[in-house]
């Protein structure tokens, strides 16, 4: 394999993880810039989606259509959690949302304990998605071209939305100032939603694509990629769209270039590199890449 | 102090004979699962006390100190465990360490020196993080020693279980220092220190103006807890006698915050009252849970459930409690007397 081939092929392999990333980051991001809360339990909502795609295709739905019916299970999972759990604490401090959210995971992951077991189960991989395509000495998967494609549709639809509808302009607008805008007669609460919904779908879309790669869900799948898409959002700027997605792909590109770069023995240490990663970058940029500053002192 | 609750000085004494006395019964006479409990609750109680000197008194609120406990944990059994054994388990130990066997009071202290030392670099940098930053990088922290712990498979035997490590924890030892840890959190809440901790965690801005520095006050909470939490970690392991990294998890974090939060962030009073309670609850709905048999009604198994019902709770406290049930202040309810261990007179300068 030449050199030029294996840089191709780690580059394509981190532009798929980190399609997964921006995805997951951008549900972060827009919860976040809203209400100032860091949504854990919304890795949560990618296992909600991969079981409610997984049951609709073992009851016997063509996969594309289950694939769906999860997405929109997270959508609505999503949309539940912000009127039960969320909203009687909104305006709390930060950290008291924090650990809310921590609580709705744990009392999600068990309760999915509770309904399906602790065990995993196969995820199909049907069509496209189990498919490998070799170009040369280059291989790639049919999920990784998948989660590339499927990314950037997504991204671009949700540019426009947020550019161009009034929706989403009123999103930004209370992303900006609260106060404000509800001041100038948005309806905070269903900028809100809309804003769960948004996120809770992505997860959805990640949640299928992830497991369709890992082949196998469990309740306590959705742990690693939340910590992940937080790690990412904070590269790019906790609350900031376009750094969430950056800082998505940047996270994929650091996570690939350090397994392929690191010495084998320390290759195991590779989350453990990423996260002293972040931590310099929030001790020297804690805004991030494209977040604006953090007031300072508290 | 607001709302302290002043025991008259002959009541104190009093308090803490009865206590003693109670323990004293239960160690003599108490079934082995009653044992079992209080001791559970001694280590779940110097667990949350440490937190809440770190997340409570100077509200940085720290997810990854289990990852503390764990340092301790190994720790202590590396330093106790049989010549014997660690020649078969670890025989990749270097020779000084394959050399010593500890006994208990210097491996506890080891441990939670080894915990304080970690605590130190990694506070250096993550103590100038603050709110829901300073969580998720502190849960980063708990990522990292997890991922050390399955690597270093010289000192830790990777992902497999450790055991064989010898059962010297009892009620004395666990009391012993949930006494200490219990006296000197309230020491140091009402000292000079523990006032620039609260202050810095209610205003950083005006803390700063006063010439507090907030950093060394984050420091020396985290270090200190650090050290408690590698003690109770070292109890732990000695109790529970095989772990693998993957004990110290995410739940084990939420259970203790969890405990922590109930009780009232910032409260010594709370944060036993909180362990006391979390750890039977969770001990009753754990053999709930495994299937319950009334007689003439049989439930069946229902894993998952403790953890789904200590989580609704935590959320109602905080939607309806959101300092927990004591807040900042400590003893308020004089009418539990039997609940409250520690007696220490919030005499001078302990004024409302």
């Amino acid at each position: 394999v030449s050199t030029t081939e294996f840089v191709l092929q780690l580059a394509i392999n981190a532009f798929s993880i980190g399609s997964l990333y921006a995805l997951m980051a951008i549900g972060l991001a827009m919860v976040f810039g809203i209400l100032r809360l860091i949504n854990f339990a919304h890795g949560d909502m990618i296992m909600v989606g991969s079981f409610a795609a997984l049951l609709a295709n073992l009851a016997g739905v063509p996969f594309a259509l289950a694939a769906l019916i999860g997405v929109a299970s997270s959508a609505v999972a999503g949309i539940i959690l912000e009127r039960v759990a969320y909203r009687p604490i909104r305006g709390a401090p930060e950290v008291a949302m924090l650990l809310t959210s921590f609580a709705v995971t744990v009392f999600l992951e068990n309760l999915a304990i509770l309904i399906f077991q602790p065990r995993s189960r196969p995820f199909p991989d049907p069509g496209l998605l189990g498919q490998t395509f070799t170009f040369g000495n280059l291989r790639v998967a049919g999920v990784d071209l998948v989660s590339i494609g499927v990314t950037l549709v997504l991204l671009v639809g949700l540019t426009f939305f947020v550019t161009r509808t009034r929706l989403g302009t009123s999103m930004r607008a209370v992303a900006e100032d609260l106060l404000a805008a509800r001041l100038v007669g948005i309806r905070i609460n269903r900028v809100i939603t809309a804003a769960f919904l948004i996120g809770s779908a992505a997860a959805g879309v990640v949640g299928i694509l992830w497991s369709a790669r890992v082949g196998k869900i469990d309740p306590l799948m959705g742990f690693y990629p939340v910590l992940k898409a937080f790690i990412a959002s904070v590269i790019g700027g906790l609350g900031s769209l376009p750094g969430a997605v950056l800082g998505g792909y940047l996270l994929g590109f650091l996570e690939i270039a350090l397994q392929g770069l690191l010495p084998t023995a320390l290759v195991p240490y590779r989350d453990a590199f990423v996260f002293v990663a972040l931590v310099v970058l929030l001790l020297f940029r804690r805004q991030g890449i494209m977040g604006t500053a953090v007031q300072e002192g508290d | 102090l607001v709302g302290a609750f002043r025991l008259r000085p002959w009541l104190a004494p009093l308090l803490l004979a009865l206590f003693a006395g109670l323990l004293l019964a239960v160690d003599r006479a108490g079934s082995s699962y009653l044992q079992r409990i209080v001791i559970l609750v001694g280590i779940n109680t110097v667990l949350v006390v440490a937190l809440n000197l770190s997340n409570g008194f100077t509200g940085v609120f720290s997810l990854g100190h289990v990852g503390f406990m764990a340092i301790g944990a190994y720790t202590s059994a590396l330093l106790t465990l049989p010549l014997a054994l660690k020649a078969t388990n670890l025989p990749d130990l270097p020779p000084w360490l394959a050399s010593s066997e500890l006994p208990f009071l210097a491996a506890t202290f080891l441990a939670g020196l080894v915990a304080l030392l970690v605590a130190f670099f990694v506070g250096f940098s993550l103590m100038r993080l603050s709110g829901p930053y300073v969580s998720v990088a502190t849960l980063g922290f708990l990522v990292v020693v997890q991922v050390v712990l399955v690597n270093w498979e010289t000192l830790t035997r990777g992902a497999r279980t450790f055991s064989g490590l010898p059962a010297f924890t009892n009620l004395w030892w666990v009391w012993g220092w949930v006494a200490l840890t219990v006296y000197l959190a309230w020491r140091i809440k009402r000292s000079a220190f523990g006032r620039n901790m609260f202050a810095g965690r209610d205003n950083a801005r005006a803390a700063r103006a006063l010439g507090i520095s907030i950093l060394r006050s984050r420091l020396l909470a985290f270090c200190l807890s650090a050290f408690l939490t590698g003690v109770a970690g070292a109890l732990w392991a000695h109790f529970i006698l095989a772990f693998s990294p993957k004990s110290f998890s995410f739940a084990m974090t939420f259970q203790v915050i969890t405990m922590l939060v109930v009780g009232g962030t910032g409260s010594v009073t709370g944060s036993v009252a909180g362990a006391a309670f979390f750890t039977v609850l969770s001990e009753l709905l754990r053999n709930a849970e495994g299937g319950l048999d009334l007689g003439f009604l049989q439930f069946p198994p229902l894993y998952g459930a403790s953890q789904v019902i200590m989580a609704a709770l935590f959320i109602l406290v905080i939607i309806f409690r959101p300092k927990g049930l004591f807040g900042d202040r400590e003893l308020a309810w004089p009418a539990w007397p039997s609940r409250s261990r520690k007696k220490k007179e919030p005499e001078a300068g302990g004024g409302p």
